[in-house]
């Protein structure tokens, strides 16, 4: 009986954690609100237009920005980019491949902890300049890498 | 639903190097097949959280790849620290998941 009785507790403990798991799990996408999309700058199909729907109105040449991509790329269905920005107070980055129909590839904004580094494999159609814009102090810096494409991978 | 994500969170220093893989098409709206154009379907944003605060907010377009991969630095992490990934599509489809935090090789 004693055993029995044990053995209900550590059940309704056990479900007890199971609860609060599942309301802290509820809790958590309604606290992740996305900023809303830019649907200007994303559907711009010149990189100028991309710029300035970016709010970057006189772009600044940076050493401190890496991009990290391969020269010649074999398959445009995947092009690893990384940028790194070593800029202080680095706010966002924006990775631009300036000759896909659409240029702007990935925009990411960084709040406390978000260090200026972003990774990703990008699809691109040819041969292109891949350009990063980095957002800090509420100047634009920017950077460029010509990334060759021998089978385009936006069909 | 959506397949789940790989996150790998390992810690460098005081850093946390986090390698997250989504499963998503990532069509985009140009690709033709037998029955017609595919429609375009691709993630719109991703959210990165560490302990529950926002670390980073990305967009992006249909040039990511398939199965996009995303790598981030979070600063000031710790072992055991929380690291979860939201994304959210097109047609409004969402998927969060949840790793933890280990101590780098």
């Amino acid at each position: 009986m004693k055993h029995l009785r044990r053995g209900f507790l550590k059940l309704a403990g056990g479900s007890g954690a199971l609860v609060t798991l599942a309301a802290t799990g509820l809790l958590k996408p309604s606290a992740a609100w996305a900023a809303p999309w830019n649907k200007n700058a994303f559907e711009s199909k010149a990189t100028a237009d991309v710029i300035k729907n970016l709010g970057a109105s006189t772009l600044i040449e940076s050493k401190d920005i890496t991009i990290t991509a391969p020269d010649i790329a074999e398959n445009g269905a995947i092009v690893p980019v990384a940028v790194t920005s070593r800029i202080p107070n680095t706010q966002s980055i924006a990775i631009i491949a300036e000759k896909n129909p659409f240029p702007l590839a990935a925009s990411v904004d960084f709040s406390g902890g978000g260090e200026g580094y972003v990774s990703t494999r990008l699809k691109m159609g040819q041969t292109s300049d891949v350009r990063a814009i980095v957002k800090a102090d509420g100047k634009f810096y920017t950077a460029v890498k010509e990334v060759k494409v021998t089978v385009g991978g936006c069909g | 639903m959506a397949d789940p994500m790989r996150i790998r969170a390992t810690l460098q220093g005081d850093t946390a190097d986090v390698r997250i893989l989504m499963r998503h098409p990532m069509e985009t709206g140009t690709r033709k097949t037998a029955s017609g154009v595919v429609p375009l379907h691709f993630i719109q944003s991703v959210i990165v959280q560490h302990n529950g605060k926002t670390v980073m907010d990305v967009q992006w377009n249909q040039a990511i790849s398939r199965d996009p991969f995303l790598g981030v630095r979070v600063k000031g992490a710790k072992i055991g620290d929380k690291i979860t990934v939201t994304w959210t599509d097109n047609k409004g489809d969402k998927r969060t998941d949840e790793a933890t935090v280990v101590a780098g090789s």
